[in-house]
């Protein structure tokens, strides 16, 4: 999670307004509002993560993103986040239309489906692929949409979507030159930055 | 009262009274020239008085939240002494705090039953009708006695979260946070319709005199037995009941229907009850009042129907919390109220309890609803720690 943050982080510009998709236990918008100061929300389901946030003292919301976000206005905030978020979710499409909607920008980090390993696993042992960032058996996966890097960005072409940065992380989560040459198989976690053409 | 208190316990309390001789004016464009607000207190005011939170009550609570009285029969505490104690989410290790009888209620604040100085008699239904707007600048008087220039959280549940709310609109300096639960922005036509019947129900009770049956030695009793049998049914939930009572009848093993209209079914027993507690303890008009007083509530219309704009010039954090099972106050309110928050750009949080009670899970002590108050508030006494 660290080196997302820290990523993150230095693509948000200092007090804007975010909101955060699938906020988890509020540490990225925590680590946002120390470090950018910025203001915000995060948007959450699940009831044991919205104590953690309200313990944390961040501004949570119960909502289940499935819903869309009606509530929210258009452009009402300057940065939508979601963070491991996106292969969770059922409506793919329409929550990215409604990320781009209410946010000026979106960042969205999801785990790549082709990294090297992962194709290994099932090319090789013929079994779904479960490594550090797909840590669930098949059965038991909250993820109903993977996908790879490559994937993303043919969809991000089809809906007019214009990725403004991207940065890929290796299996050991940092930087590394491999994977920002071929990102479809070195990268196993993939963040960008979005925005409307 | 109980000899011995559970330690989590404020334990054996005594109401206070303030008198207030400052004219209050009211929205209605009447004045009280004089009135009086009993109270309770609970915990410590710390030096810099910025412990104190504000408990408001809803339609027929009244100051006495936590603790035992020392004269009573009764070994019940106060109606929210399950949430309120040292070591209990509103924690009196930590807190001062109030809680008042609002005006034109009956358990010792000015109210229809208090003697009306120009006449010498109960005023009754001359009491004028007072609004939620008017409760708050009476409870800020309450504060100034008490040496509150802010609280450190305002908290009510129903018609007590209406006023957290308006306190937020009406003093937005004077509280460090609002706690909104099971509340609503403003009734709709079918709440409106469900208080209509509950006073149409005490109006035309031949014992009501219009209004003036202190005099005649009587009380609504039918009329006011069968508006809060009303109410509890929408204060508990379909799936509630039906766990609660079934289709239980009440003699057991009962073989077969009375065929009459005697009180067979568990659930119309369980109501006569609430309905006749309810009327010794509470008078018709104040029912009605307050019944009213609901009704009016509608802090968006001063602000061209905009709630965000009301909300605009809030200064407190809010926490909103509903019940899934609500239906009187059902989640889509306390939804409108967050989304007039965030678009007002205000701090909020928002989370939609599980339970099966109904309305009525403001009042109980669910685990997770608790949990959401304790962490909120130990945040908020933490905030209060570091500013001291």
């Amino acid at each position: 999670m660290r080196p997302e943050l820290e990523i993150i982080s230095a693509w948000i510009e200092p007090n804007t307004r975010v909101l955060d998709l699938g906020c988890g236990d509020g540490a990225l918008l925590a680590y946002l509002a120390a470090h950018r100061q910025v203001s915000g929300y995060g948007l959450e389901i699940d009831t044991a993560n919205l104590l953690a946030c309200i313990q944390a003292g961040v501004n949570v919301i119960h909502a289940d993103l499935e819903a869309g976000l009606a509530d929210f206005g258009d452009g009402s905030f300057d940065y939508v986040l979601m963070t491991q978020t996106l292969q969770a979710v059922r409506h793919t499409e329409a929550l990215l239309d409604e990320m781009l909607r209410v946010g000026r920008q979106g960042i969205v980090t999801f785990p790549s489906f082709g990294f090297w390993r992962y194709r290994l696993q099932i090319a090789m042992q013929g079994l779904m692929p479960v490594g550090k960032t797909l840590p669930y058996q098949w059965y038991d996966t909250p993820n109903v949409h993977l996908f790879t890097i490559r994937d993303f960005e043919q969809l991000c072409r089809r809906k007019g979507i214009a990725i403004l940065q991207r940065t890929v992380l290796d299996h050991s989560h940092r930087i590394r030159r491999g994977p920002q040459l071929w990102p479809n198989l070195l990268g196993e976690i993939a963040l960008y930055r979005l925005g409307r053409l | 009262m109980p000899s011995t208190f559970p330690s989590d316990s404020v334990g054996p309390v005594s109401p206070q009274v303030a008198h207030f001789a400052e004219p209050l004016a009211l929205d209605c464009g009447r004045s009280l020239a004089d009135y009086q607000l009993v109270y309770e207190t609970y915990g410590v005011l710390n030096s810099d008085s910025s412990n104190a939170v504000l408990i408001c009550h809803a339609l027929s609570g009244d100051h006495h939240v936590a603790g035992y009285y020392q004269d009573a029969d009764s070994a019940k505490p106060g109606w929210w002494d399950n949430c309120i104690g040292p070591g209990k989410p509103i924690d009196t290790r930590h807190f001062f705090v109030v809680c008042c009888n609002n005006l034109g209620g009956c358990k010792g604040s000015t109210g229809p039953t208090s003697i009306n100085p120009d006449s010498r008699k109960p005023y009754g239904p001359d009491f004028p009708i007072v609004t939620v707007k008017d409760w708050v600048h009476s409870q800020a008087r309450l504060a100034d006695r008490l040496g509150i220039r802010q609280w450190a959280a305002v908290i009510g549940g129903s018609l007590g979260g209406m006023q957290a709310m308006q306190w937020a609109i009406t003093f937005p300096e004077r509280l460090r946070h609002a706690v909104v639960i099971a509340a609503a922005p403003r009734l709709s036509a079918q709440n409106i319709a469900f208080n209509e019947v509950a006073r149409q129900a005490i109006l035309t009770d031949p014992d009501f005199h219009h209004g003036h049956y202190y005099e005649f030695g009587v009380v609504p009793r039918r009329g006011l037995m069968i508006a809060r049998m009303l109410g509890h049914i929408t204060y508990l939930s379909d799936e509630g009941m039906r766990t609660k009572f079934g289709r239980e009848l009440r003699e057991t093993g009962a073989p077969n229907f009375h065929f009459n209209f005697d009180s067979e079914f568990q659930v119309e027993s369980y109501l006569r009850h609430q309905g006749r507690a309810f009327v010794d303890r509470f008078d018709a008009n104040t029912y009605l009042l307050i019944t009213k007083t609901l009704d009016y509530f509608d802090p968006a219309a001063d602000f061209a129907e905009d709630l965000s704009a009301a909300f605009a010039q809030t200064r407190a954090r809010f926490l909103v919390i509903s019940f899934n099972t609500d239906w009187r106050f059902s989640p889509a309110r306390s939804r409108e109220i967050v989304r007039a928050l965030v678009r007002a750009g205000r701090e909020t949080s928002y989370a939609e309890v599980p339970s099966e009670h109904g309305h009525d899970t403001f009042l109980m002590p669910i685990p997770l609803y608790h949990d959401i108050l304790r962490s909120y508030l130990t945040r908020v006494a933490q905030e209060i720690g570091d500013a001291a």
